[in-house]
């Protein structure tokens, strides 16, 4: 087992650069997450109650598109925004922007998928009680989500352990700058092509303990949510 | 439901206005640059003198030469600092460059495990050992991956009257990374590669690899910069780009390369004065 | 008390649903009017289920049409509907009542006040901040009735509401409903209990794959039962 002591003394003495990219990775896969959310579960309710031509196939292709590969989305992306791109005259390209962008792209199906089976499945159960109470397409839509609420934090969080843990987007429409776009898989990427490798797994638990605690607030905020609506 | 809207929207606001914040930071360049130079450390050592002095943020987007060039030519990049002087030179005749500044060289290593199968060890002349290479079929990892370093490789296989992409056999692997990641699989699977001199000294992950061959003239590794053609990208920051330019083959720049050592040793030799090179 | 509303009576003319080429109501002519409950029995499979969810208006017929009070697709805003095993909101039990007000239109500053009256009123009160998940059987029934009272109805439709109850429960939900009748909300009840027919209905009507077979007031209908389903039904033989 390599000496990782290097990682856990970066981590004891509060070294700033290491902290400076562990605030980045969880900033721009939390934002991910949450811009995949504002798109996504409106998008999964949508089309979990709505019954329009070709419904099935759009169900079949937002499953499938909960394994795009992340490279394949770090370079669609890089395309798009470099300034030979159609959108380059933002400038976002090689910024935290971008990065949050490729994997909001990665994680919304996957919150868009789940959404819609949760939906689907509590709309079976709800059907005759909303439609009896005589409500609107978007009282039942409301009413059916935060029914799911917890199912859509399960759904939240494979979203977040997905970007979280993915380095091929990211690395493409970031660049990898250091004090940039520098984040802890990256930066694990880069330390391991340099040959250091004790530094980088030490990166990597350090990674995989955000993740777990991340995780774990989780869980608990839903314990405490089951135990006051059942 | 609120208290999930509320906390969604504010999560985005912010994210936006953090964007907003980062891209206010004007006074900064992207350079392009090569794995190599960014794994030697070079940057890390010069890029905050020129800060200090200029008070511009340079940042550096380390990919392979092909990749460095190419994305200089999309106009994602302000000023371009890579290592293959056809590469470059070609990049300029199409336009994407302004002028070529020589900055500084440095040289390849041939690396080989301490074995040495290919009794090549402790040799200066670099076509006679890969001659030996290949006639012993000993492995040989090749980055495979249009850099400058891969570039070079090719070059010497050719000055060794080797078509390497005909003659290649099960020895000669190509894996199309950088050069961390070459020197990782040549310690791992006990083969020959050449390195950059930068690189390996930095390397950490040694195994049973030893340097096998050095100091041959065809060795030599040049360095160019260039400033992106505003004329083709608009966007360019082609005011601060050059004062990068001219920073780096400035008398203090070049101080500032050759400063730059790794256990004491020197890496790179500036030579901006050098006009043929 | 209520007044007598505009949704009564409901009056089903010549209604006949299919299912593909499956007859489940087969040309039902029915007039459900103000007054003591209506209680609809049969075998399983009978078309009781289908004709309540046509009365509240879940349901379109293939043929024939229904009225309210004289008027064709009529909002259900006035109608409410028990299921037999009702849905529960992920919630407490108030919630899923003032889900219900909300839903049925009635003023926020209502709400409170609504609510414990209606948890009163079915035996709740103590249970209010419970989750509605967690309750018994016969607890989630009993706030399936506040809820559909919340919207407050001029007929009640309850699809075999003490099917999986035990008799406690059962006795606690058949009190409901009598003093829901009393407050002059029009029953229409599924029951296939023949004793809970008796207690509670004022006229009977009997189903048979997918027919009125029989219709009257319950004395005569359980002391004279007219046709020969009827009686083989009420002698407790499989009609099949």
């Amino acid at each position: 087992m390599p000496n990782d002591a290097t990682a856990l003394q970066l981590v004891l003495s509060g070294d700033p650069a290491l902290f400076a990219i562990v605030r980045l990775s969880l900033y721009v896969s939390l934002s991910a997450v949450a811009l995949a959310a504002l798109i996504g579960i409106p998008l999964g309710a949508f089309i979990a109650l709505t019954k329009f031509p070709g419904r099935q196939g759009a169900i079949v292709l937002l499953n499938a598109l909960m394994g795009l590969p992340p490279v394949v989305v770090g370079l669609a992306v890089y395309l798009v925004l470099s300034r030979s791109g159609p959108l380059g005259s933002f400038g976002l390209l090689f910024t935290a922007g971008a990065m949050i962008i490729a994997q909001t792209v990665l994680v919304t199906p996957i919150i868009a998928a789940l959404t819609r089976q949760t939906i689907e499945d509590l709309w079976i159960e709800y059907r005759d009680e909303l439609t009896a109470m005589n409500l609107g397409p978007l009282d039942r839509v409301t009413a059916l989500i935060w029914d799911a609420r917890f199912s859509l934090v399960t759904a939240l969080l494979a979203g977040f352990g997905r970007a979280a843990a993915e380095v091929g987007a990211i690395i493409i429409v970031g660049g990898n700058i250091e004090g940039f776009t520098r984040t802890m898989t990256t930066a694990i990427a880069l330390e391991t092509s340099k040959g250091d490798l004790p530094l980088a797994v030490g990166l990597g638990l350090v990674l995989i303990a955000i993740v777990i605690a991340v995780n774990a607030m989780a869980w608990t905020v839903r314990r405490a949510g089951e135990r006051l609506a059942g | 439901m609120n208290m999930l809207t509320r906390r969604l929207i504010i999560a985005v606001t912010a994210s936006l206005v953090f964007a907003g914040h980062a891209a206010a930071q004007d006074k900064s360049i992207v350079v392009a640059s090569t794995t190599s130079t960014q794994d030697s450390g070079l940057f890390g050592h010069i890029l905050p003198m020129f800060k200090a002095k200029t008070g511009i943020e340079v940042k550096v987007v380390a990919q392979g030469t092909g990749q460095a060039l190419d994305t200089a030519r999309r106009g994602d990049a302000d000023v371009v600092f890579v290592h293959a002087k056809p590469a470059e030179e070609k990049f300029l005749s199409e336009g994407f460059g302004v002028k070529r500044y020589p900055v500084m060289y440095n040289d390849f290593i041939l690396i080989g495990p301490k074995a040495d199968p290919a009794g090549v060890k402790g040799s200066k002349d670099i076509v006679a050992a890969l001659t030996a290479i290949k006639a012993k079929g000993a492995d040989f990892i090749s980055r495979g991956d249009k850099s400058g370093t891969h570039q070079a490789e090719l070059n010497l296989w050719k000055v060794a009257g080797v078509d390497i992409a005909k003659d290649k056999g099960p020895w000669y692997k190509e894996i199309g990374q950088g050069m961390g990641a070459a020197l990782n699989t040549a310690s791992a699977s006990n083969a020959y590669v050449l390195a950059d001199r930068g690189t390996w000294l930095s390397f950490k992950n040694r195994g049973d690899l030893v340097i096998a061959v050095e100091g041959d003239k065809r060795l030599f590794n040049q360095y160019g910069v260039m400033l992106v053609n505003p004329e083709k990208h608009p966007s360019v920051k082609k005011d601060l780009g050059q004062q990068f330019i001219d920073w780096l083959v400035s008398a203090e720049g070049q101080k500032a390369i050759a400063d730059y050592k790794i256990n004491g040793e020197q890496l790179f030799y500036p030579n901006a004065n050098d006009s043929g090179a | 008390m209520r007044a007598p509303s505009s949704e009564l009576p409901v009056v089903f003319d010549g209604v006949t649903v299919t299912a593909g080429p499956v007859t489940i109501l087969d040309h039902i002519a029915l007039t459900l009017a103000p007054g003591a409950p209506t209680v609809l029995i049969g075998p399983n499979g009978s078309g009781k289920s289908t004709l309540l969810r046509v009365a509240m208006g879940l349901l379109a017929p293939s043929r024939g049409r229904i009225t309210w009070g004289g008027l064709e697709n009529v909002p259900p805003l006035k109608r409410a509907i028990v299921f037999q095993r009702p849905a529960m909101l992920r919630r407490s039990a108030a919630a899923n009542l003032r889900f219900a007000l909300r839903a049925a239109g009635v003023p926020r500053a209502e709400h409170a006040r609504r609510t414990a009256e209606l948890l009163e009123l079915v035996g709740l009160g103590h249970l209010a901040d419970r989750a509605a998940r967690s309750l018994s059987g016969g607890e989630q029934q009993r706030l399936a009735l506040a809820r559909a009272l919340a919207r407050d109805p001029a007929i009640l439709f309850l699809d075999e509401p003490t099917a999986s109850l035990d008799p406690t429960a059962t006795k606690a939900v058949e009190d409901i409903i009598r003093t829901v009748s009393e407050r002059n909300i029009k029953v229409v009840m599924a029951t296939h209990d023949l004793g809970e027919a008796r207690r509670l209905a004022g006229d009977v009507v009997m189903l048979h794959r997918g027919r009125i077979v029989e219709n009257g007031a319950t004395a005569s209908f359980f002391d004279r039962p007219q046709t020969a389903e009827a009686r083989t039904f009420l002698a407790g033989e499989l009609l099949v």
